[in-house]
């Protein structure tokens, strides 16, 4: 069996949890060192680029058009105008469809005025073993064709698969494989933290493996 | 040669041991051994002259027969043959089975006739009379060589268009009236195609409506049924009504008998047990014809197989090579096997719940039909005298069909993994037994 | 989601919703200059269809081309029977070639069943003789929700020769599951055999009269009439059948303003529907036809790229 894929909540992953579901493992991050993590981030992204000039902010469902759109309100607030988001739905690009029961596709929408030609900077909660970023690279080809695609994530956890790597990462978490690294925010889970806890051997979460929701 | 029959329930009323001596039954006895027989004593000494069957706990019954089979031979051996289809009768406690005419050639000559006869003696299981088409080539408009066919040394006196109604009455008329001269009797099947066309084949109902297949209604049959028994009362003729199928063809039957008119009539054992609702996965093993109807018709075929109104049972034996079933239902042949499992479902459904003696059912599958046939030695009282065609019953062995050990060369049998309960443990052909223990001999 | 799509009766209102929900992603997909997705790459779809039918064939096709299956069109036509060669026989040698997904269209009612059970592949009922047409009631049932927002406690009346019409079979499960009040209306011969037990078990009505049913219409949905059906007595002729079942220009006239126009198609314009109804703002003819493509990307999607999931 492939050891190994990171829940982000052994729960629905746009409600929040349940009460008095067991929180498991130990909190890497809190709601304020998120918060701060993505301000830094945002501010990266700005400097990086020198500023919004064929910036784009494209999340990948379904916490990183969350962080997405934190990330964006962040620069509109330090910038004073609005960066185009949009969301890049991977399901029908993942290279595991076969070996998983078939799900239904999440909403893509292009950022307004499109990819071409723009400085597209994904966003996602956890990279692991960079196959979701390989998927988002292949959605996005059939989209457009971008000037430059970076990459920001607020959890690196390693074990990388393949040659990605993140422009802008909020925390570095080593991690063993057999470790879960659970994403809870907000919008989707009722309450904002990063946990980190054994892979519990009775559940099987069925999640890709860089922690994108099942 | 002898055969005795020991301990044997005589149609399930009184028990009796039967002397068999050259092929007529010889002696009736109720106790304390034979009169008749010379020489050293039935079982213990192994006697080679006398064979003998311990009958402790079965039912005999006069041999069974079958007025309406289709052995397919000539034309379609890949199906069924006289030889195969005489020994899935044998099997099924029958001495003798009529043979349907739509074969191919068509069975419409006296010397047609005859070359199944001769295949059925050949065989030897079981007496094969054939039956006459009503209509040359079965085309419905021109007589078939009716009396050269009563003629012949098959006698044939039960003729039929069956897989076809003889839809027009002016034929069906002289047909009729045509017959009298030699006492035969027409097996109709009743489908008027203009209310039941070629792709017909679920009864005309919701469930029909549902599954989008074309309906069957029950007036195809009825219209005919009436229309025919006007025309038996009119040309003083015998009309027989292969298949009934609904509770209106019967309410015109009980009319017309009560009116003294000549009309008999058969129903087989899937319209005794099955219903429409089998067909909702489109399993062509379920399409016949007449179709399968539903439960208020069935009852009613119940009612009237006890109480006289239907006459017979007849099985309408239907082989067919699996290609031919392996179609879209609409495309696939009608028709399904029934020899070796009558008794079986006669004796469940009607016995089982006692709207039938045992009495009853050597009425409607051996007297009645032998009657209705014209077969003299057939269809007789287990009376001393009259040939020994005999069928042994075990009124309580459960039986799991298994299509698979069927003798027909075919498998669209509709009561595979069934369990009934009653069935053949030996049949006897004029003292010769072609079952015993329920295994050709 | 069951395995294969033979009736509506396979679906639950979840997997509807799923449908529904993958198939507006899928019309997104249309719009782009890149209308393909790598979701079904690898996979063999095979269009088996024993009867003639551009429209249906061509729109599985396109549906699967754009997943990026491989998809074969075999023609089957003419009967089996005929050709001696036993429909199992025909569907085994199709589906020994290694075939994942089989889109059947026959004219037998019921033989997408019976295929389902001679093979492994995934099969999926294109249009089984009278019986049922799956797809065709989904992207009917999409295309009112889009137009509608919701099919719940709406009243939908289907129009024309119900007796032969498998759209009219499917669509009748698929609005009941949906939650629309359903009408049926037809000359008496042309209702199915036992409709009126039919109805009461399944919730929907029955009317002889349009008028007095299509003032109350929140949608309508025209079904084709054969002119054949004529030599079976059915109706005496075509005036007749418009000026008692047509959608014609004056029931336009009272028909809500709002209220969506369906048919399946081919259309017989000025039999069963005015070229004024079928040409008006109204008329949600050619949604329809786009609708058709998505919602069978979706139901290929759903059905063949992931693990057997064996329901």
């Amino acid at each position: 069996m492939v050891p190994t894929h990171s829940a982000s909540v052994p729960t629905a992953p746009d409600g929040p949890t349940s009460p008095g579901s067991v929180l498991e493992g130990r909190i890497v991050l809190d709601a304020r060192d998120i918060s701060r993590a993505l301000t830094r981030i945002s501010h990266e992204i700005l400097e990086r680029n020198k500023g919004l000039d064929k910036l784009v902010l494209l999340g990948i469902p379904t916490r990183g058009v969350h962080l997405a759109r934190r990330v964006s309100e962040r620069i509109a607030k330090v910038e004073g105008a609005q960066v185009p988001l949009g969301t890049l739905d991977i399901t029908m690009y993942r290279d595991d469809l076969r070996k998983q029961p078939t799900r239904g596709p999440h909403h893509t929408v292009m950022p307004p005025g499109g990819v071409d030609g723009k400085v597209v900077v994904l966003v996602d909660d956890v990279l692991f073993s960079g196959r979701t970023v390989r998927a988002a690279l292949d959605a996005m080809n059939d989209l457009g064709r971008p000037a430059t695609v970076r990459l920001a994530v607020l959890v690196d956890r390693g074990h990388r698969e393949l040659p990605i790597r993140a422009d802008h990462v909020g925390k570095n978490l080593p991690s063993a494989r057999n470790e879960r690294v659970m994403v809870r925010l907000e919008e989707s889970d009722g309450y904002d933290d990063v946990r980190i806890a054994p892979m519990d051997s009775l559940v099987n979460h069925g999640v890709y493996q860089d922690g994108a929701p099942a | 040669m002898s055969l005795v029959i020991k301990g044997a329930s005589l149609r399930g009323e009184k028990t009796a041991d039967l002397l068999i001596r050259d092929g007529v039954i010889a002696e009736v006895s109720t106790g304390g051994g034979f009169e008749t027989l010379v020489g050293a004593r039935s079982s213990t000494t192994g006697e080679s002259s006398t064979t003998e069957i311990d009958a402790d706990g079965l039912v005999a019954l006069p041999g069974l027969v079958d007025l309406h089979t289709h052995l397919r031979e000539p034309g379609r051996e890949d199906a069924e043959t006289v030889l195969t289809g005489s020994r899935a009768a044998a099997l099924g406690g029958f001495t003798a089975v009529l043979a349907m005419a739509n074969t191919s050639p068509v069975t419409d000559t006296g010397e047609a006739a005859e070359r199944i006869f001769d295949l059925g003696r050949l065989a030897g299981l079981v007496d094969v009379q054939p039956v006459g088409a009503v209509t040359r080539g079965l085309g419905g408009q021109e007589l078939a060589e009716l009396g050269l066919m009563a003629r012949s040394r098959a006698k044939v006196r039960v003729f039929s268009d069956d897989g076809r109604c003889v839809h027009d009455p002016r034929v069906m008329r002289r047909a009729l009236e045509y017959i009298r001269a030699f006492g035969g009797v027409i097996s109709q099947h009743s489908q008027d195609p203009d209310l039941a066309g070629p792709t017909a084949c679920c009864h005309e109902g919701e469930l029909s409506g549902r599954l989008g297949l074309p309906g069957w209604p029950g007036i195809a049959e009825e219209t005919i049924v009436a229309r025919d028994v006007m025309l038996a009362r009119h040309t003083g003729s015998r009309v027989h009504v292969a298949h009934v199928s609904t509770a209106g063809s019967v309410e015109v039957i009980r009319w017309a008998k009560a009116q003294g008119i000549d009309i008999t009539a058969e129903v087989t054992p899937h319209h005794l047990l099955l219903t429409t609702d089998l067909l909702a996965g489109y399993d062509p093993v379920y399409k016949v014809n007449p179709p399968l109807r539903p439960d208020e018709d069935v009852a009613a075929l119940r009612d009237a197989l006890a109480d006289g109104t239907i006459d017979a049972v007849a099985t309408d034996h239907a082989p067919h090579a699996r290609h031919d079933k392996e179609h879209a239902f609409v495309d696939a042949a009608f028709g399904m096997l029934g020899l070796e499992t009558a008794l079986s479902v006669v004796s469940e459904v009607m016995v089982g719940s006692g709207a039938m003696t045992w009495s009853d059912v050597a009425r409607v599958m051996s007297q009645s039909p032998a009657r209705i046939a014209g077969l003299d030695g057939h269809g007789g009282t287990l009376a001393v005298g009259q040939p020994a065609n005999i069928t042994l019953v075990d009124p309580d062995a459960m039986v799991v069909v298994d299509r698979a050990t069927s003798a027909s060369l075919s498998r669209n049998n509709p009561w595979h993994e069934r369990k009934l309960t009653g069935a053949v443990v030996a049949t006897v052909l004029r003292g010769a037994p072609t079952v015993l223990d329920g295994g050709l001999v | 989601m069951n395995k294969h799509l033979l009736s509506i009766d396979d679906l639950d209102v979840n997997d509807v919703s799923v449908l529904f929900d993958t198939a507006a992603e899928m019309h997104d997909v249309q719009r782009r200059s890149v209308k393909k997705l790598p979701a079904l790459r690898g996979r063999t779809v095979v269009n088996l269809f024993f009867e003639d039918s551009t429209r249906t064939r061509s729109s599985f096709e396109i549906a699967g081309k754009w997943l990026s299956a491989d998809v074969i069109n075999v023609s089957a036509k003419g009967s089996s029977v005929s050709k001696g060669e036993s429909l199992r026989d025909t569907v085994l040698t199709v589906a020994a070639m290694g075939v994942d997904g089989l889109v059947i269209r026959h004219g037998a009612s019921g033989a997408a069943q019976q295929v389902s059970q001679w093979t492994e592949a995934v099969v999926i009922n294109a249009g089984d003789g009278m019986h049922e047409h799956p797809t065709q009631a989904l992207l009917d049932a999409y295309t009112l929700q889009r137009r509608m927002g919701t099919l719940e406690d709406k009243r939908v009346a289907i129009v024309g020769d119900l007796t032969h019409s498998r759209v009219f079979r499917s669509n009748i499960l698929l609005l009941h599951k949906l939650g629309a009040h359903v009408t049926v209306v037809a000359p008496p011969t042309l209702m199915p055999a036992g409709v009126t037990a039919w109805s009461k078990d399944a919730g929907f009505e029955t009317s002889y009269d349009l008028d007095e049913v299509l003032p109350d219409a929140d949608a309508v949905m025209m079904l084709r009439v054969q002119r054949e059906r004529m030599n079976g007595a059915y109706f005496p002729s075509a005036r007749e059948y418009t000026v008692g079942y047509g959608l014609t220009r004056e029931r336009l006239a009272v028909l809500k303003p709002d209220a969506p126009i369906c048919h399946p198609g081919p259309m017989n314009r000025g039999l069963e529907i005015a070229a004024d109804a079928a040409d008006a703002a109204q008329s949600a003819v050619l949604d329809q036809v786009s609708a058709g493509v998505a919602i069978r990307m979706s139901v290929l999607y759903h059905l063949l790229a992931g693990e057997e999931s064996g329901a």
